[in-house]
């Protein structure tokens, strides 16, 4: 650690490109904190939307129309609308509407923090898209292959969970995947709402130490990297699904 | 005829759709118009009873409604902008990842993959932050205003976007067609232009309506670099209104249906002619 | 234009002619040695088990395949050659595809007048003549303004061989133009190239009708793993072969 502490010292003295991340021990953590924030957030918002998903996409299946309205209107309105905005009238609208407790201090607690409002936003936001990948799956098993599966004698409940949802997954995986990148790459909304993000702490760090270029060139590369992870699992998962002769 | 290969990424998996195996349940214009006026109204009505002296949350945004509406002008304006310049750099990027030369074609890969990868609200600060507020040309001085960096700004990750469904769209196109414009004798560029483009732009056309319509909504971003567009205008009517709390999401909910009523019909109109191109290819 | 270190083409000379032509694809060695010579107004039948090198073969003549050794003269004209205008040389030689290839977003007309229109810069009107001529050659009069979806296979297939022909090539290939088509269209594609030969046209026809190679053909030749096994009239090859690969191929396809 210290060889490479030492290197960017150096980098910044030969050259002036200032990383204080790698060797100023205090934006160091910062930093760290803001990385794991936004894997943090990242991960849970991605359960989250996935479990969001695939019960929006079962409820659409239901006979009640109603029910159908409801999550054709989910959909529809966090399809077409600002996520930033989103977050605003959570955190700010929703979020002021709630009773709060009082802390300590006396100041008023809110429910939710910043950190869960962001979660459920993105969550929310997120989840819409999935309803409607995962939906589109599933309509993608032939209805022949359903006959064919309850002709069998399967029942509608084993019809879905052996062959249709099988099958379904592996034609929504693109599209799950591209998705979840925009997830990722949406969770520096919750800079907005000052939540201590890998972008939030960055702007701290240009704040006082004046290195604006470096910190930018930090970010996204940061986030490449991340995307390049979340990638790499998601080809995987692809690749071990792969069924040969099925799709392309 | 031709076989089924669709973009990766942006459209929905390609299917043969006999009869949906679940009931479907149709979406009109209305049902989602309907749920977000219900979230405006409701919780304006749901704090309506302030004192005698304030105004309802739905009377403040009455009289407010001009000043966020040329705010919001002023979003579609950045947002066709960007759409423009973004579209123009990554049709050439997309053109360049399909070059016959390697060292033009891995430029093009890695400058697309870098910014399609990046949030966009990291390329916005980048743009923010290092483009010069003013260009100097011949002795003439350009001033950027941050409005025209914000515009900047969106143009990158729309033109890495652009550079991805061109690059898709070619590649969609069957080697035959290359085949057998060569062995009439087209050029590489005439075949490009005159024979791959065009049967491309059927395929491009809805994904890159959806990309227009992501523009528009990121356009909100702006408002955290400091462009007085429709979210900034937002917070200062709730602060000219003397903050009140209960406003907020009155005032939000009206933005999120500004920007529903200018979305969702770009996206029925992207859903139908993806179904239509579809099923005529 | 010759270059000068070789002498002019002239009729009497083969207008196609092939010097032990070979092509790797990787490892795959597809060619192993071609030689053969087509003499103009003649029609040349390719025939041989699949994945013998017979699409490859056609492919390498009109500078779609770069060959890696041999010599291939068009018109005297060296194709395995690095300043070669390949552009003018496909203006030469017309092919036609298995899979047609029509361009979907252009109707049949357009389909047939792009190429005379955009790469020869001829004037749009006599090319229009040109072409609805040619349609009619091709018996799908009234079927001008169709786009290629609207075509059976068949229909498809005759339109791409006007399309070929709209640029008056001197030598057509043919790629198994007939493969992927319902037995009942075969009949027609088969006839309009028949007329070409007819109107001495020179034609390479890669194919798996036999009795049309045998019909037409002046001279068949039989390919298989890269080789020419044995070529002659289509007589002496399909009715009474003298090699033994030849003899096992027929009998598997008649």
């Amino acid at each position: 650690m210290a060889v490479v502490a030492d290197w960017f010292r150096w980098l910044y003295e030969a050259t002036g490109f200032n990383f204080t991340i790698f060797y100023d021990p205090y934006d160091a953590r910062q930093m760290l904190g803001g990385f794991l924030m936004t894997v943090q957030l990242s991960v849970i918002s991605i359960l989250l939307s996935l479990v969001i998903g695939i019960l929006g996409a079962w409820l659409q299946g239901s006979n009640l129309r109603l029910v159908r309205g409801l999550v054709g209107g989910f959909i529809t309105v966090f399809r077409n609308t600002p996520p930033l905005v989103q977050i605003f009238f959570f955190y700010f609208g929703i979020g002021t509407l709630l009773p709060g407790t009082e802390n300590q201090w006396g100041m008023r607690q809110p429910m939710l923090s910043n950190v869960q409002w962001a979660i459920i936003s993105l969550s929310l936001f997120a989840g819409a898209f999935n309803v409607e990948i995962f939906r589109s799956g599933i309509e993608a098993v032939p209805r022949t292959t359903v006959e064919a599966a309850e002709a069998l004698g399967y029942t509608r409940l084993g019809t879905y969970r052996h062959v249709v949802l099988p099958l379904a997954l592996r034609v929504c995986l693109p599209a799950l995947n591209n998705n979840l990148v925009n997830l990722l790459k949406t969770t520096t909304l919750a800079y907005a709402i000052a939540v201590p993000e890998m972008l939030y702490v960055a702007k701290q760090i240009w704040g006082s130490s004046q290195n604006v270029l470096e910190m930018m060139l930090f970010l996204l590369f940061a986030y490449v990297g991340l995307v390049g992870i979340l990638v790499f699992i998601m080809h995987r998962w692809e690749r071990a699904m792969r069924i040969p002769g099925y799709g392309r | 005829m031709n076989p089924a290969k669709t973009l990766p990424v942006l459209l929905s998996p390609r299917v043969e759709r006999l009869h949906p195996p679940f009931p479907v349940f149709r979406l009109r214009a209305w049902h989602g118009l309907a749920v977000a006026a219900i979230v405006v109204v409701a919780s304006g009505a749901a704090v309506a009873q302030g004192g005698p002296t304030q105004l309802s949350p739905i009377g403040v945004i009455m009289k407010w409604m001009p000043l966020l509406l040329s705010g919001f002008v002023f979003n579609i304006a950045i947002s066709l902008m960007a759409m423009t310049l973004g579209t123009v750099v990554g049709l050439a990027l997309g053109l360049m990842a399909v070059s016959e030369t390697m060292p033009v074609r891995k430029v093009s890969w890695a400058v697309t993959q870098f910014f399609r990868n990046s949030p966009w609200l990291v390329l916005l600060f980048f743009a923010m932050f290092l483009v010069p507020y003013e260009f100097r040309l011949l002795g003439v001085t350009v001033p950027f205003p941050d409005w025209i960096k914000a515009v900047i700004g969106f143009s990158l990750p729309v033109m890495a976007n652009v550079s991805e469904i061109v690059r898709g769209a070619i590649r969609s196109i069957p080697d035959g067609q290359w085949e057998s414009a060569e062995a009439l004798a087209f050029s590489r560029r005439q075949t490009m232009w005159m024979i791959i483009l065009p049967q491309c732009l059927r395929r491009m056309l809805p994904p890159w309506m959806n990309l227009y319509s992501l523009v528009t909504m990121a356009t909100v971003l702006a408002s955290v670099v400091g462009v007085s567009e429709m979210l900034t205008l937002t917070s200062q009517v709730h602060a000219a209104e003397g903050g009140r709390p209960e406003l907020l999401a009155p005032l939000y909910g009206f933005a999120l249906l500004c920007f529903f009523v200018y979305c969702y019909p770009i996206d029925r109109l992207t859903r139908r002619l993806e179904h239509r191109f579809q099923v005529r290819l | 234009m010759a270059p000068a270190e070789q002498p002019a083409w002239t009729p009497d000379q083969p207008i196609v002619r092939l010097r032990d032509v070979r092509k790797s694809f990787g490892s795959l060695e597809v060619l192993k040695g071609i030689t053969m010579d087509v003499a103009k107004g003649e029609a040349i039948c390719i025939i041989g088990p699949s994945g013998s090198g017979k699409s490859t073969l056609i492919r390498c003549i009109n500078a779609l395949v770069a060959i890696d050794e041999g010599s291939i003269l068009v018109e005297g004209q060296e194709v395995n050659d690095p300043k070669l205008d390949k552009l003018a040389l496909r203006r030469k030689v017309g092919m036609v595809f298995q899979q047609y290839n029509l361009f979907p977003h252009k109707t049949a007309l357009q389909n047939v007048m792009m190429a005379p229109v955009h790469v020869l810069k001829q004037d749009r009107r006599e090319v229009e003549d040109r072409a609805r001529a040619l349609m009619r050659k091709v018996r799908l009069e009234g079927k001008e303004d169709a786009y290629p979806g609207e075509l059976s296979g068949g229909q498809q297939q005759r339109v791409a061989i006007a399309r070929s022909l709209a640029m008056r090539p001197d030598i057509m290939l043919f790629d198994e133009v007939t493969a992927a088509l319902d037995p009942e269209t075969v009949k027609e594609v088969l006839q309009t190239i028949r007329q070409l030969v007819e109107d001495g046209l020179t034609c390479l026809i890669v194919t798996h009708e036999m009795g049309f190679a045998r019909e037409v053909a002046d001279h068949v030749y039989f390919t298989d793993r890269g080789v020419i096994v044995e070529h002659g009239p289509p007589r002496d090859i399909l009715s009474n072969p003298r090699e033994e690969r030849t003899k096992a191929f027929l009998e598997q396809v008649l």
